[in-house]
């Protein structure tokens, strides 16, 4: 009926090529979905979208100038992650800051439950895009912390607020939720140093 | 456009229905590769589903029927909205689309069978399988999937109940399923087409599944890998979207979405290309701008990868993305508006008639384009701080789907059944149906938009006296939506066995055009062997 019979052995052997090759594209897929964990981690970062601040301690050097022409108020919240039986405070809630110049605060932890535990505490700081200017020099973030039973402590962070701090920012909010991680099989610490 | 087709060939091809045995009937369905097979398989889970997730609507809407009423537990209320929603998508609205794809791509686009028969009969199977996964969850210990159909974790992380394990390999095997189909799809219409049968001349539905299916080859792996983060999250120790572990919750939205938003063009598109095949035939006039059409399909296909943190505006995402996303999905719009223009333009001064698949695409215009517009007040990003996760976007995306790409698919179902099966539906309940259906619908789903606006949460078991009112309104008018499908499934049946005694032409419409009524009612077993002749 048609003037060119058509070869079928020919498209056979293209519908398999075509469909390895779209198979190969859907790995390619899933490959790219996973591979949006690191370029979602690398873009936070790079553009300090996500209030999250720095994992790693970064030097305060005592000879850089500071602002004494703006104040900055900073708050600070603690929330306790699935309602853990620990006591979390702030120790002072709010403070009034020149940008570069060193701060010192401390947050109180008590282990209320009657078994030791190890908590992690994650920070992160509103407006989020404010959060890379808030720069930590120590913090009970970087590591887990454990307490046994009844056991309290006081927990330190020394930090300072960069100079470059946009101008419209006049309030910070810093928040710490406490994750109870004792039964976590792969700590954070385990893979210190990467990217998030 | 084509000529007569000869279903004589040289070989002998198996035909269905001299099967002697029980045994030998059932393995007819389970080995088949027969694209027309396959398609009634696809259809009929599609039907089976849509009862059952249908069934758990009018549960959701009899508990919210009064404030403070105690029908069903909190609990398992949670249960029915996320099941209700998960088997909607996955188990009514995918498989029929893809149901149809099996059944009429071949037919026209004039090929013999999809290009991968037994890869086809594999991505059929796997489905009742997810699905007996999937609902299963209610029969084992302690609660089914509970968190919403978006799953957001941490909530299916660290809070998930057990069944959540089981609903991620249903969502592993019902991605497979689409990955297959959809490689099936891009192989059948790039190689199968008859000779002469050039791409711009391929009907819009055809199109529009070509399209559809780079989508899902796109998207279904991303899903894939997200429930697969999922599953190692809660059981080998990493730390995706666990903040204690320096993840971030955050991503498994983006995720999500990066997969959700084409989703849903996956769900419109192809009922887009029904809308778009049976506008003409009833408007008895070609369709209007068939290469914007097209072209429109592609653009909206495009720009669905770059919208998707429109469902995360409050997320505390920085002011500069909310800005991108929000005109990114508003030049959605575009492309939207040329395809409901041109369905206008091809039924302007046409010689219109009224069948129910005219009905249902009439419909379809109307109330789709209605949600459309629903879904522009969302994209607005100060508005939809407003309206997230109220009824308003429950409104929304039920005008959108099931007044959508529901009825898309009913329209579908009454325009090609006399093809499928050689009989003529009955008109009269045919009628009934869409008017019930439509009645239903806007009962139902209208006043959600006011209680939306009114600040009624979505997801809630209860709710303050001041929503009673347009509540009850809504739980009438589901009742009405729900049992009128009966009448659907009573004229399908009664059609298939040819209770009308009205036999179908091989043309069926006074107004087709197209391939499949070259063939004769009920399209033979093998249609296409040699290929036809197109001008």
């Amino acid at each position: 009926m048609n003037n060119q019979p058509i070869d079928y052995a020919a498209r056979q052997r293209k519908i398999r090529r075509l469909a390895m090759l779209l198979g190969l594209a859907a790995f390619g897929m899933l490959g790219f979905g996973y591979l949006l964990v690191p370029i979602y981690n690398v873009m936070c970062k790079a553009f300090g979208i996500n209030g999250k601040t720095n994992e790693q301690p970064i030097a305060y050097n005592a000879a850089d100038p500071v602002d004494k022409s703006r104040w900055v108020t900073i708050e600070f919240v603690t929330s306790r992650n699935n309602q853990m039986p620990w006591e979390f405070n702030p120790l002072v809630k709010k403070i009034r800051v020149h940008p570069g110049e060193i701060n010192r605060i401390a947050f109180y932890a008590k282990n209320d439950s009657d078994h030791e535990m190890m908590v992690q505490a994650i920070p992160s700081v509103t407006p989020g895009l404010a959060a890379k200017h808030l720069k930590k020099t120590e913090c009970f973030c970087f590591t887990q912390q454990s307490l046994k039973a009844g056991e309290s402590m006081d927990m330190p962070v020394l930090f300072h607020i960069d100079r470059d701090l946009p101008k419209e920012v006049n309030e910070m909010t810093l928040s710490y939720t406490m994750f109870d991680i004792t039964h976590m099989k792969h700590k954070k610490n385990a893979n210190a140093g990467k990217i998030s | 456009m084509a000529e007569v087709i000869t279903h004589e060939t040289e070989h002998h091809h198996y035909e269905p229905g001299h099967e002697k045995t029980l045994g030998a009937k059932i393995a007819r369905w389970v080995f088949t590769t027969n694209h027309k097979d396959i398609g009634t398989l696809y259809l009929w889970l599609s039907f089976l589903m849509f009862f059952v997730a249908g069934g758990m609507a009018l549960l959701i809407r009899t508990e919210l029927f009064m404030p403070g009423a105690r029908f069903i537990s909190p609990e398992f209320f949670n249960q029915m909205t996320t099941m209700h929603g998960l088997i909607m998508v996955f188990g009514v609205v995918m498989p029929a689309l893809t149901g149809l794809a099996n059944w009429q791509i071949p037919l026209m686009i004039g090929a013999p069978d999809m290009a991968l028969p037994r890869l086809n009969n594999w991505s059929f199977w796997l489905l009742p399988f997810a699905f007996l996964l999937l609902i299963s969850t209610f029969f084992i210990e302690g609660p089914a999937p509970n968190f919403g159909w978006t799953f957001y974790a941490p909530l299916s992380t660290q809070y998930g109940p057990p069944s959540t394990d089981f609903m991620i390999f249903a969502i592993h095997l019902m991605g497979l399923s689409s990955i297959m189909g959809a490689i099936n799809i891009i192989a059948t219409i790039i190689n199968m087409r008859a000779p002469g049968m050039s791409y711009m001349k391929m009907p819009v539905f055809a199109w529009s599944w070509f399209i559809t299916a780079f989508l899902l080859l796109g998207i279904m792996p991303v899903l894939a890998g997200c429930v697969t983060m999922m599953l190692t999250d809660r059981h080998f120790g990493t730390s995706f979207f666990n903040a204690a572990g320096g993840g971030d919750p955050l991503l498994f939205q983006h995720l999500f979405w990066f997969f959700g938003h084409p989703e849903v063009y996956v769900l419109i598109l192809p009922a887009f290309g029904i809308i778009s095949e049976i506008l003409p035939t009833f408007s008895r006039k070609k369709i209007f701008g068939y290469r914007f059409m097209v072209y429109a399909i592609v653009v909206i296909a495009v720009l669905s990868y770059v919208v998707w943190a429109h469902h995360m505006f409050t997320t505390g995402i920085p002011l500069a993305s909310e800005l991108f996303f929000m005109y990114a999905t508003m030049i959605i719009a575009v492309p939207t508006g040329v395809k409901v223009f041109n369905w206008t333009a091809t039924m302007f001064k046409g010689s219109l008639s009224f069948e129910t698949p005219m009905l249902f695409a009439i419909g379809f215009l109307f109330m789709f384009t209605f949600g459309g517009f629903s879904g522009l007040m969302l994209a607005i990003v100060p508005a939809d701080v407003q309206y997230q996760d109220s009824y308003f976007v429950v409104a929304h995306f039920h005008y959108v789907l099931m007044s959508g790409s529901v009825y898309a698919i009913m329209a579908a179902i009454y325009y090609w059944l006399p093809k499928w099966c050689g009989y003529m539906y009955c008109e009269k309940l045919g009628k009934w149906h869409f008017w019930l259906t439509t009645l239903g619908m806007n009962i139902t789903f209208f006043v959600m938009h006011f209680l939306g606006l009114a600040g009624m949460p979505r997801r809630i078991p209860d709710y303050p006296l001041q929503f009673e009112d347009f509540n009850r309104i809504a739980t009438i008018g589901a009742f009405i939506l729900g049992f009128s499908q009966l009448i659907f499934l009573y004229n399908v049946i009664k059609t298939i066995r040819g209770k009308n005694r009205v036999k179908a032409s091989a043309e069926v419409w006074e107004g087709h055009h197209g391939l499949e009524w070259t063939v004769a009612s009920p399209a033979p077993y093998h249609t296409f062997s040699t290929p036809p002749k197109i001008d």
